[in-house]
């Protein structure tokens, strides 16, 4: 990076805030999808205004701006995969306001999202959104991604909770859209472009949150299955006797067999499919409910049922989840995971689909996840080391999309396209759609400052160098 | 002969990191200064990166190193544990090996001497002579945690005139059937709070148990671990082992959470095997509750004024998944009223050298427990370190607070007094 650039920076955010030394670029070239691609330099900032400034400077030098949350996505969103400035926000992680009379909040981008969850939590407050990484991502990265997580099936994602953002736009304009209040239909709805744009269309530096009254009480439930298509029928009985649970997710016969003998919950060897299923809201009413769930789903296949009655046992039900993941790996080295997404009416089809894939290529594919609103984790688990295992596993990943898209489903529901997706585009969206999204993005990011070579499949001279 | 690994013996474990970002929620220097270089996933892209020759031992990297507590917070929660503590100790000794102490190590080595301590110590009020300084080795911890320039405004330990050795014989017989309990006591126990050390072995005796004091015991090396002066490990695990091979025991009983980590779970991690020493080593707590103290504490009478105490967790104690037996144990006892706080088990600061080079990010680490430990009202906060004991002290008083942090052991003995 030319020397200029970086005094530039070093004017704009202090010589403590910019580094272009080979360790900081080497500890901002990753994150969850493993790749590695080194930035020029690395800049941490900490107002809007720092930013705008910095956007500016990079389009005058024509230099790749990537704005970076807790760097944990899992398709390459915050990659620097042209080089350029990595824009670190973990620091502007101030929770500025928390408005108890019209339930909203206002975040720095930083704030991780189990924090502002409980401090909202600890006056009766709620924000649903639950991604798996919640402990540690933060909510600029959520709004980016439109994150999802296990409550979604009742309470909706990211994109349900924003109601303002402000932006720096590619060009370094500072921009405010949406607001504080519920209602609001002035202009375009630009606070839904942005959230689950990836970073390619502005920097968000504070946005301002929906809050909802945090439900009295929970109550979680472990059932098993002696059949998936029992665990799957009931999916659809209950969702069909209009009962909406917090969640509902769902570990298929492979994902039970990686976890068997783990748990403090006994899973015997004919327990072929697990749900969990969260209910909330009126204490009184709890009971009733799940008594209900439960003999909804009595007629599929139940081998076992088990309610929490305390938080303790709660909290046992929900270890059974959180083992599935750090156990995955003994299957296999390599895992390839994806979150496709289908009608949840579909989440059948869909298994089953998997493991015809799963046959037929002859690879463990262990599959869990969100069984309430369709949002199924695939876990292709391979080792790549194997001869000709790399070209295998594109024609895998290929076939269960198709699958998905098959469904009248779609290829992420809650982990975006960033690289790692890219190339699969269109599959899902025809080419007209596509080209009116690039339309977008060019028009706004006319010298593709920011975060270029996400979402879209590069021309060769699309790209800048930094 | 007892050998440091190398880096390049972790090369496997390193190339397990997923690079998940687990470890940012967990790692107490990330969450102060949320710069990735301090967190355990840049640490580790640090080490493949040295593995690989993409970069040298150059400054940042070095600085990136050293923010390190080396508490394990994040190896507990990492999917695949991938032990960044240790590799961050074989980079840090890496670093020594070819710079000589330097960043991570610089100025220890040169405060060596006694000089510099006996200062820190008398400004902190100590009972003092150059003969009480004298009892301290050269080698302990004690002189590479507390080297007093770099220690303004620190709340420093204070060499006891009578150690530990001069108040309690190397063997004390107990009733003939029962085991032979060797006590490694450690440097803080043995000078700074040879009380605690004390009562230790007073509640051994009154189970009946032999005591064994060995005056050979050294520092366990916790400290020159962190500083990355691998050969003094080296030096000082040989010279425990054989410490403890003068007399049969059959157990090693720690009251410090640090040294229970050095001499239990280093030395398992070094080459050559020391596992019969090893094998034996075990924290108080667990001992205790293992001869069915806890029980017989539970049927006591209750004291009518109990002392509302909360706990911390040594992170030593907490990475080995001993989180529940100290707890019990205070639950147990008639004189305390136990109450839980919230960031209970985040990290004192201390983090062997840790905050000699980084007292802020130290200060900064211990500052974030204080809204738990006022929402608790506890009046004591216990641990099971003394340590970890000292850094709480001084996160109180820079917070303006009236808690007193203590050993679990000194209830104890308070509790048994009254008997």
């Amino acid at each position: 990076m030319k020397k200029e650039v970086v005094e530039k920076l070093v004017e704009i955010v202090g010589k403590e805030n910019v580094s272009t030394q080979s360790a900081d670029k080497i500890t901002h070239s990753y994150d969850a999808t493993q790749e590695q691609h080194l930035p020029d330099a690395v800049v941490y900032v900490s107002s809007v205004q720092e930013v705008s400034l910095i956007v500016k400077l990079a389009n005058q030098h024509k230099i790749p701006v990537l704005p970076r949350g807790a760097g944990t996505g899992f398709t390459g969103g915050s990659l620097p995969i042209h080089g350029g400035i990595v824009l670190v926000l973990t620091r502007m992680d101030k929770i500025l306001d928390i408005d108890e009379e019209n339930l909203t909040a206002e975040v720095e981008p930083g704030v991780i999202t189990a924090e502002l969850q409980r401090q909202v939590e600890k006056i009766g407050l709620f924000y649903p959104p639950d991604p798996a990484s919640k402990e540690f991502s933060t909510l600029g990265g959520n709004v980016a991604e439109c994150a999802g997580g296990p409550r979604c099936v009742k309470y909706g994602v990211t994109k349900d909770y924003i109601l303002g953002l402000e932006v720096v736009t590619p060009t370094g304009d500072i921009i405010h859209t949406g607001g504080k209040t519920l209602k609001n239909v002035v202009g375009y709805d630009l606070t839904k472009l942005f959230v689950g744009s990836e970073g390619t269309l502005g920097i968000v530096t504070q946005i301002t949150l929906k809050l909802i009254p945090k439900p009295a009480a929970k109550k979680t439930m472990l059932v098993q299955f002696a059949s998936i298509d029992g665990a799957a029928q009931s999916v659809s009985a209950i969702i069909g006797a209009k009962i909406i649970p917090t969640t509902l997710e769902f570990l298929d016969a492979a994902t039970i067999g990686c976890i068997r003998g783990k748990s403090s919950i006994p899973l015997p060897e004919n327990c072929q499919a697990v749900l969990i299923i969260e209910v909330d809201g009126d204490p009184q009413m709890l009971d009733a409910q799940a008594e209900l769930i439960l003999s909804i789903i009595k007629p599929f296949n139940v081998l076992d049922t088990r309610i929490a009655s305390t938080e303790e046992e709660s909290e046992e039900i929900w270890k059974v989840r959180r083992i599935v993941s750090p156990s995955l790996r003994q299957v296999n080295p390599d895992k390839f995971n994806e979150d496709i997404v289908v009608p949840r009416s579909k989440v059948p089809d869909m298994i089953r689909a998997l493991e015809a894939i799963s046959k037929k290529y002859n690879v463990p594919i262990v599959n869990f996840g969100h069984a309430g609103d369709g949002n199924i984790h695939v876990n292709v688990m391979v080792d790549l080391k194997e001869d000709g295992m790399e070209e295998k596993i594109e024609i895998i990943m290929e076939k269960v999309f198709e699958a998905a898209v098959n469904l009248r489903g779609a290829i992420s529901g809650e982990h975006g396209i960033g690289t790692s997706k890219a190339k699969y585009m269109s599959m899902g969206l025809n080419r007209a759609t596509i080209e009116y999204m690039q339309r977008i993005k060019a028009a706004l990011d006319p010298l593709n400052i920011l975060n270029p070579g996400k979402i879209f499949i590069e021309e060769p001279s699309q790209s800048v160098k930094g | 002969m007892y050998k440091n690994k190398k880096l390049k013996d972790f090369e496997k474990v390193i190339r397990e990191c997923v690079k998940c970002g687990v470890c940012q929620a967990h790692c107490p220097t990330y969450l102060v200064g949320k710069r990735e270089g301090a967190v355990a996933r840049g640490k580790i892209s640090l080490a493949a990166a040295l593995l690989d020759g993409e970069i040298g031992l150059d400054e940042r990297l070095q600085e990136d190193i050293s923010m390190c507590l080396m508490c394990g917070s994040c190896v507990e929660k990492c999917p695949n544990k991938v032990p960044t503590h240790e590799i961050v100790g074989a980079i840090r000794r890496g670093i020594t090996e070819q710079q000589g102490l330097s960043l991570v190590g610089r100025g220890v080595s040169a405060l060596l001497g006694s000089g510099p301590l006996m200062k820190t110590l008398s400004k902190g009020g100590a009972l003092l002579s150059p003969l009480v300084l004298k009892k301290v080795p050269e080698s302990s911890g004690l002189r590479l945690r507390f080297p007093s320039p770099l220690m303004k405004d620190r709340t420093v330990p204070q060499i006891a005139f009578r150690n530990l050795f001069d108040r309690v014989p190397e063997y004390t017989e107990g009733r003939p059937a029962k085991p032979v309990i060797g006590f490694f006591a450690g440097c803080s126990i043995t000078y700074a709070y040879p009380e605690i050390g004390e009562y230790m072995v007073n509640i051994l005796k009154a189970m009946g148990f032999s005591i064994y004091l060995p005056r050979e015991q050294k520092c366990c090396g916790i400290p020159a671990l962190s500083s990355g002066d691998g050969k003094l490990v080296e030096e000082l695990a040989e010279a425990n082992v054989k410490a403890f091979q003068k007399r049969e025991v059959d157990y090693i009983i720690t009251a410090c959470a640090s040294c229970n980590g050095g001499i239990g779970e280093y030395y398992k991690t070094m080459k050559g095997d020391c596992s019969e020493f090893t094998g034996k080593v075990i924290d108080f707590s667990v001992f205790l509750e293992q001869e069915g103290l806890f029980a017989q504490l539970a049927e006591m009478k209750k004291w009518q004024q109990r002392k509302r105490v909360t706990y911390h967790d040594p992170c030593h104690l907490k990475i080995q998944g001993i989180t529940r037996p100290p707890r019990e144990l205070l639950k147990s006892l008639p004189n305390v009223e136990f109450v839980e706080m919230e960031r209970a088990n985040s990290c004192c600061g201390l983090g062997g050298t840790f905050s000699v080079y980084h007292y802020e990010e130290s200060k900064a680490i211990g500052a974030r427990k204080v809204a738990g430990l006022i929402e608790s009202k506890a009046a004591y906060i216990a641990t099971a370190c003394p340590g970890c004991i000292m850094q709480l002290q001084d996160i109180i008083n820079h917070a303006g607070l009236t808690v007193k942090s203590v050993h679990i052991l000194e209830l104890l003995a308070e509790a048994l007094a009254e008997q």
